[in-house]
């Protein structure tokens, strides 16, 4: 396989790219969306979360040279996002289908006994 | 024999060819990454499983983390920018040294181990700030929060004092790449450690990028 490379120009645009996802995702955060979604997946952190994914794949593609890679660079770049993928869809889908009473939940009150779970 | 002569001696003797040679070491990297990944993300289950639990507590832990500020914008939020500028500078020193640009390389190199010492010292100030405001886990945890609060400093200590040990490392690998770009060992045709060891920074800068939302931005 011929060894190609990122040009310096495209590395430039790239890390343009990741500095405005940066400012984007700081600005998002100091919007309150927490009324949209679900409380512990509320739109604020989705927001986060989409544009981490966003840097991270910037990331790969381009400094990690991914996109320029052999396919088998690839199989092995994204096994471990599969199975990670299985880890976390599985466990969260566990949890999240526990019954849980959030009611009472004040997270300054000083207390010791577990009172996000009365 | 190899097919291409002029790498004679460059190529070990159990592979064709240097391109061959050159994805071995690639894919040797990545298979140590995917472990990482693995590593990392067995922290990021038992976050993702403590937020759903506890997700008040999670915001108002995030918020204290909030409360640390350089000009008004989090410290996380400058780490952040501080390891997306090392990760530019990692792709400009494995340019040079491709090209055989040994003293832009050396700058870079330098350049990397200048951002990841600062972020190190954000971090440094950072840490230093919690155990002024008594968040560190432990007896003289504050008062003035909930237990649970105290297990998302559990998560944030385990996860940046993990990461943090990685940036170390990687100062040491940057370190010997800088020491052998002055003894004249790196050359284009021999530039496979700047390479790989680019690749282990930019993972380590690929965590931040996930860890940064979820202990700063969480709402």
């Amino acid at each position: 396989m011929q060894h190609r490379d990122e040009s310096l120009k495209t590395c430039y645009i790239v890390y343009a790219l990741l500095i405005v996802l940066l400012v984007l995702t700081v600005i998002a955060a100091r919007v309150d969306f927490s009324q949209h979604g679900f409380d512990y997946l509320n739109l604020n952190i989705v927001i986060a979360l989409v544009i981490a994914v966003l840097k991270a794949v910037l990331v790969m593609l381009f400094f990690m040279h991914v996109r320029l890679s052999s396919r088998l660079t690839w199989v092995f770049a994204s096994t471990a996002f599969f199975f990670l993928a299985l880890l976390l869809a599985f466990t969260v889908a566990d949890y999240s289908a526990r019954p849980m009473d959030r009611t009472i939940a004040p997270p300054d009150a000083p207390v010791v006994a577990n009172f996000d779970h009365p | 024999m190899p097919d291409h002569p002029e790498h004679l001696g460059l190529v070990a003797h159990q592979f064709d060819d240097i391109e061959q040679q050159r994805e071995a070491a690639t894919l040797g990297m990545w298979a140590f990454l995917a472990t990482e990944v693995l590593f990392f993300g067995g922290l990021i289950v038992a976050y993702a499983v403590y937020r759903h639990e506890y997700f008040l507590s999670w915001r108002k832990g995030s918020e204290e983390l909030d409360k640390f500020t350089f000009l008004n914008i989090s410290a996380g939020a400058w780490n952040t920018l501080v390891l997306l500028t090392s990760s530019l500078t990692v792709v400009l020193s494995v340019h040079a040294a491709k090209h055989g640009k040994n003293a832009l390389l050396l700058r870079m190199l330098l350049a990397t181990m200048v951002l990841g010492a600062a972020f190190l010292g954000i971090k440094f100030l950072e840490y230093s700030n919690d155990y002024r405001e008594h968040l560190i886990p432990g007896p003289n945890f504050s008062p003035e929060v909930s237990n649970h609060v105290q297990l998302f400093f559990v998560m944030y200590f385990a996860m940046t004092g993990l990461h943090a040990l990685h940036m170390v490392i990687g100062l040491g690998l940057f370190t010997w790449l800088a020491v052998q770009t002055l003894r004249r060992k790196i050359t284009p045709d021999r530039h496979q450690a700047v390479e790989t060891i680019g690749l282990y920074w930019h993972f380590v800068d690929l965590v931040w990028i996930f860890l940064f939302p979820l202990l700063y931005l969480v709402r």
